[in-house]
């Protein structure tokens, strides 16, 4: 068994529990902003996590290499990354790769060798299997290098985003990675609090696969059978983390099904059987079928989660709302936070916050995205 | 960190506080003292996020708030009277025994949770299961008063006081989106304005007409509310309220073989 | 031939209670107790007691009682009393044994040795008295993937029937139980929202209102089958075989095929219902599919076809050519499963456990990807709600039961179906006994067991933090054994409580 896992699970439990802050915001105009105020508001929440995580995920952050698929992986030894540099140039046009720049933390200690490589997918004649789109290759080299190489993790691989985690505080980790420094559109965050161990840094949040990305909050119930069926569609739950699942779930519907967050949102949080009695006919038909369908993804017990990915960003609680979720806008900046107190500290002055319902998700986009979203929609329909 | 407070021991005046940096801890440290020096009004500015505010004073000091105080606000207290001037988190007033929380603004989730006496009134809406097992026991009957409107298990298990809801915040013809309300209800009553299908109602309550008695009792908890928030309680009154009370004392009663 | 057959139970009359008010003569249908008139004595022959209580319940001074012959034999592990018994019988017979109801030998039971969880701390448990607690499962093929227009989805969907509680009646013929017995099952499922199942014994006219609720049965004798009757029923299920007698046939006697029994089953009365070991147009898995879509072909695709096989040792790979056979549902039966009639050789040795069948098939199904194209229905022996969640935990989606509905009803498991005599009016087609099952009071018991063991599930599942049953579907995580050998903590896909 591959290192990297053994240190996220040492005890071998079921699935690795953690509870949590999150906190997520999006400038929806596409202005880039630092990882400042996503720190402090985050760091805000310190009292959610207890100092074994701390993650962010940025967007817009490379718009130098904005066409590569840019990894992030954190090595155990130098053998592992040499291993690994080798892995990505047979299956790689790999442009650029580099140290990820930090800097001594107090509360930062034993990191692992922790790089990003640039990288393109040759061409197309370079695809093994048939069929296989570019993406589906990078996943499957990305489940490959987890599961087979020893002692490296692959903890971020979209385009032009990137997560930055690790062991200790969030406002640890963002001061370590020098998160200040960067810039990006939309920021996520999250504080950890296992149940399980001292923690190791491929175990922090985000999750990722591709430019998905998951910070979440809860545990969850459904767990082992969310990952016996996406294991069914090739996916590989080895770090046993109930936000792994929720990565790899998202990445199934969305990007392979081609749902929307909408309808994404009603599998995971399904409205109740006696609320589909109250529907217009299209709608409970509609939800019906989902839940007839999708049974095995619902996502049951507590969670908050956000979720995002290139130009968008979704916050959705379970359908019960046994996990808090406040939201808030101002100006094109949409907020989501575990708290609200934390929103206010870096943005006194909402125009509006709430709460959002259970199940219900809340969505921020580009402009730029929603406009090309609309064209799509309205040639559909035509 | 022990912090100290200087302050001459003073006793109606009000005392400002500057919250900014400081953690749950040490904020809770700083109104204990005030109060033990017999400070009876103090101000919180820049309160974000510091939770239990109220804790532990037992006192009848009034406490303002400028920020958004964290969860627990207001918890186990006994005779604080709080007021926020803004929106509150989760869990404010879990199992208070005595006193008041005045929210300008928003509540969260489980508001009034367990409360067994003294009163909250919110301006605006509340999250989900809110008054969730609030109960009365010999003298103590609490009352929550919720000026906009509810997520859903509203009162759920409510065993005890008055829950009343006013639905301000709902547009003309808009009804309360809440499901299960009252749901394993068992005592209490709650009063509600505006409106709501039967399959919204929780399978253990009934609905019933407001009676003389009611509309007296009502009457003066909205005149509170409408003082605190500069409402008109008549044109409040003016509107239908109906009365949700628990079918029986038992509702699982036939649950079980034996 | 003068037997040597002990009686197996003993009456005991307390003579100072019984009244002799004759009403254990007229309850007992084997003829065990007589009244002498001129003694103004109630006689009992010990030899015809097959245990089955009726006497006992109905004796209004409660004089009498039934208890094992306390006849012992030289103590011997080997040569127990029932072996030696049932020599004697085939040596005084020269027959095959015969018996009823399930396996009765001490086989592990496995769902004994699996404990659900709990959640404690890091989430909720959820009160079902107060919260939504969802049993509603929908049984059908599933496709992997939904393509949906704005609010309209575009993938054709299988027929998908919905049960609101994951336990199903199973099948039990018409001609095997009464008619009263087969109305009360129509009538309870009907109900509570989930199916009954025919057996292959056709379907009473009486019974066609109760269709949409009802699972009909094809099986290799075809009694019975005909349009109206497939087009009568919610689902359609094909037998192979079943748990009690994986392999064998079934034989209906003559003298039991009554006119009703004859117009349901479509053959001229007394004649003997003769239901061949396989399918005499399956002798393949190519031919299995054939079967499959003549079915939905007969009925224009829109009843589920269900596959019942008894679980053998080869239950995965089987299920895996079912389910790529067009079946939609598989019906697992396992070695404790019951029956009317079977050689009592072969219902106690022939088959396996379903808990070892379930596991092993969900996760067949699971490595090959198949498992959205089916349900997952099993059987054979689930005594409780325990049973059932644990089933459904494993990887059922729901379960049947059979023996745990009959003793609902009154049956008191003597294992004497297979004569045609039933004291409590439930197996048999004497018009005498079988009006002793009011068909009111038998539904309102089956409704009660229903509600009962589904309130339950509905506790477990909260303390599991679960509010849906398909959270929990193939979910072992929340399973743990005790006492039970790596190797079969392997196939269960379970793992060792406190590790």
């Amino acid at each position: 068994m591959n290192r990297v896992f053994k240190l996220n699970n040492p005890y071998n439990d079921d699935k690795v529990i953690s509870a949590c802050s999150i906190f997520g915001m999006i400038d929806q105009s596409g202005r880039c902003f630092s990882g400042e105020c996503v720190t402090t508001a985050i760091a805000n929440m310190q009292v959610r996590s207890n100092g074994l995580g701390g993650g962010f995920a940025v967007y817009g952050l490379y718009p130098e290499h904005a066409d590569h698929y840019a990894f992030h992986i954190m090595f155990l030894d130098k053998k592992a990354q040499e291993e690994t540099a080798n892995f990505l140039t047979e299956n790689f046009l790999l442009t650029h790769a580099e140290k990820i720049p930090t800097r001594k933390t107090a509360g930062i200690v034993d990191p692992p060798i922790i790089w990003r490589y640039f990288l393109k997918v040759n061409s197309k004649p370079r695809i093994e299997l048939e069929g296989l789109s570019e993406d589906d290759y990078v996943v499957a080299k990305v489940m490959e290098i987890n599961t087979k190489i020893d002692g490296a993790f692959v903890f971020s691989s979209g385009k032009n985003m990137g997560v930055f985690k690790g062991v200790g505080y969030p406002e640890d980790i963002s001061h370590y990675f020098r998160l200040d420094e960067y810039k990006g559109y939309l920021w996520t965050a999250h504080g950890r609090f296992p149940t399980n161990t001292q923690g190791w840094w491929g175990g922090a949040h985000p999750f990722s696969i591709l430019d998905w990305t998951v910070v979440h909050n809860g545990e969850i119930s459904s767990y082992g059978i969310n990952q016996r069926y996406l294991e069914m569609f090739g996916y590989r739950c080895t770090m046993q983390t109930d936000t792994e699942v929720m990565a790899y779930a998202v990445d199934l519907l969305m990007r392979k099904h081609g749902l929307p967050i909408e309808i994404v949102a009603d599998i995971f949080a399904a409205p109740l059987w006696s609320e589909l009695e109250h529907m217009e006919k299209t709608e409970k038909d509609l939800r019906i079928k989902l839940r007839q369908i999708y049974s095995s993804l619902l996502i049951n017990g507590p969670f908050t989660v956000i979720i995002a990915h290139q130009g968008e960003m979704i916050g959705l609680t379970d359908r019960i709302r046994l996990r808090p979720l406040t939201a808030g806008v101002k100006g094109d900046m949409l907020y989501l936070s575990s708290e609200e107190a934390a929103i206010r500290l870096i943005c006194p002055d909402l125009e509006k916050a709430w709460i959002p319902r259970g199940g219900e998700p809340i969505v921020g986009r580009l402009y730029q995205k929603e406009k090309k979203e609309l064209s799509h929609r309205k040639k559909e329909r035509g | 960190m022990k912090q100290t407070v200087k302050v001459k021991p003073s006793t109606n005046e009000k005392i400002v506080v500057d919250a900014k940096g400081k953690d749950t801890k040490q904020l809770n440290e700083i109104l204990r003292q005030l109060v033990a020096q017999g400070h009876t009004h103090i101000e919180l500015k820049n309160v974000f996020g510091q939770r239990y505010i109220g804790t532990d004073l037992r006192k009848p000091v009034q406490i303002d708030i400028y920020g958004t105080p964290g969860n627990d606000l207001g918890s186990f207290i006994e005779g604080p009277r709080i007021v926020v001037h803004g929106n509150a988190q989760d869990g404010c007033g879990n199992t208070m025994n005595d006193g008041k929380i005045v929210i300008h603004g928003h509540a969260g989730d489980i508001t009034g949770f367990a409360m067994r006496g003294g009163k909250i009134f919110v301006r605006d809406d509340v999250g989900y299961r809110v008054a969730i097992h609030m109960k009365e026991y010999k003298g103590k009957k609490p009352v929550l008063v919720i000026g906009g409107t509810a997520q859903d298990f509203l009162g759920e298990y409510i065993a005890g006081g008055i829950l009343i809801v006013l639905g301000l915040t709902l547009k003309r013809d808009e009804k309360h989106r809440a499901n299960f309300i009252g749901t394993g209800m068992h005592g209490g009553v709650i009063y509600l304005r505006g409106n709501v299908a039967p399959h919204q109602l929780g399978k253990e309550v009934s609905i019933l007409k407001l009676t003389k008695e009611d509309l007296r009792e009502l009457r003066a908890y909205v005149e509170e509310f409408a003082s605190h928030f500069h409402f008109d309680s008549e044109e409040i009154m003016r509107e239908k309220f109906i009365k949700l009370l628990p079918l029986t004392l038992r509702p699982y009663g036939k649950l079980y073989a034996y | 031939m003068k037997t040597l057959l002990p009686p197996e139970f003993k009456i005991i009359r307390d003579e100072a209670k019984c009244i002799k008010c004759q009403v254990c003569v007229r309850q007992c249908g084997f003829e065990v107790h007589t009244y002498d008139e001129e003694e103004d004595v109630v006689l009992s022959n010990n030899a015809k007691c097959v245990a089955c209580s009726r006497c006992v319940k109905f004796c209004p001074t409660s004089a009498l009682n039934v208890i094992k012959n306390p006849l012992s034999y030289r103590e011997n592990t080997n040569w127990r009393q029932e072996v030696i018994h049932d020599i004697i019988k085939q040596a005084e017979t020269g027959g095959v044994i015969l018996t009823g109801m399930g396996n009765d030998k001490p086989y592990p039971i496995y769902w004994d040795h699996l404990v659900l969880n709990a959640s404690q701390v890091t989430n909720p448990p959820i009160d079902p008295l107060r919260e939504p607690m969802e049993l509603r499962t929908y049984l059908g093929s599933k496709p992997d993937q939904l393509v949906i227009k704005g609010k309209h989805v575009k993938t054709k969907i299988p027929p998908q029937v919905p049960i609101e509680t994951p336990i199903l009646f199973s099948a039990m013929s018409y001609g095997s139980i009464s008619l009263n017995a087969q109305l009360a099952l129509a009538r309870a499922a009907s109900e509570f929202g989930t199916l009954w199942n025919t057996g292959e014994g056709g379907l009473h006219k009486e019974l066609y209102k109760y269709g949409s609720t009802t699972i009909v049965q094809v099986a290799s004798g075809r009694f019975g089958v005909h349009p109206d009757y497939l087009y009568a029923a919610r689902v359609l299920e094909i037998k192979i075989g079943q748990g009690a007698k994986p392999g064998i046939g079934g034989h209906l006697p003559g003298e039991k095929v009554s006119s009703p029994v004859s117009r349901t089953r479509m053959i001229p009365k007394g004649t003997d219902a003769l239901s061949p070991a396989p399918h005499h147009d399956i002798y393949s898995i190519e031919d299995l599919a054939q079967l499959v879509y003549a079915l939905k072909e007969a009925t224009n695709y829109q009843k589920p076809v269900c596959v019942k096989i008894a679980a053998v040792h080869n239950s995965a790979a089987i299920a895996s050519g079912i389910a790529r056979a067009g079946a939609d549902i598989i019906a697992l039966d396992g070695l404790r499963g019951g029956t009317g009639a079977a050689p009592k050789i072969i219902r106690d040795n022939v088959g396996i456990p379903i808990e070892l069948a379930i596991a092993s098939v969900d996760t067949r199904l699971r490595q090959e990807g198949i498992r959205n194209r089916v349900s997952l229905i099993a059987a054979g022996g689930f005594r409780s709600s325990a049973d059932v969640i644990k089933a459904i935990a494993l990887g059922a989606d729901a379960v049947y039961i059979a023996t745990a509905a009959l003793v609902a009803m009154g049956c008191h498991l003597c294992q004497k179906c297979y004569t045609g005599i039933c004291n409590w009016g439930i197996a048999t087609q004497d018009p005498y006994l079988s009006k002793r099952l009011n068909p009111d009071l038998a539904t309102q018991r089956l409704i009660n067991l229903l509600r009962g063991w589904s309130l339950e599930i509905k506790e477990m599942l909260g303390g599991m933090g679960i509010n849906a049953i398909e959270s929990l579907r193939g979910n072992r995580l929340h399973l743990r054994a005790v006492g039970l050998t790596q190797a079969e903590m392997d196939v269960l896909g379970v793992r060792q409580a406190g590790a």
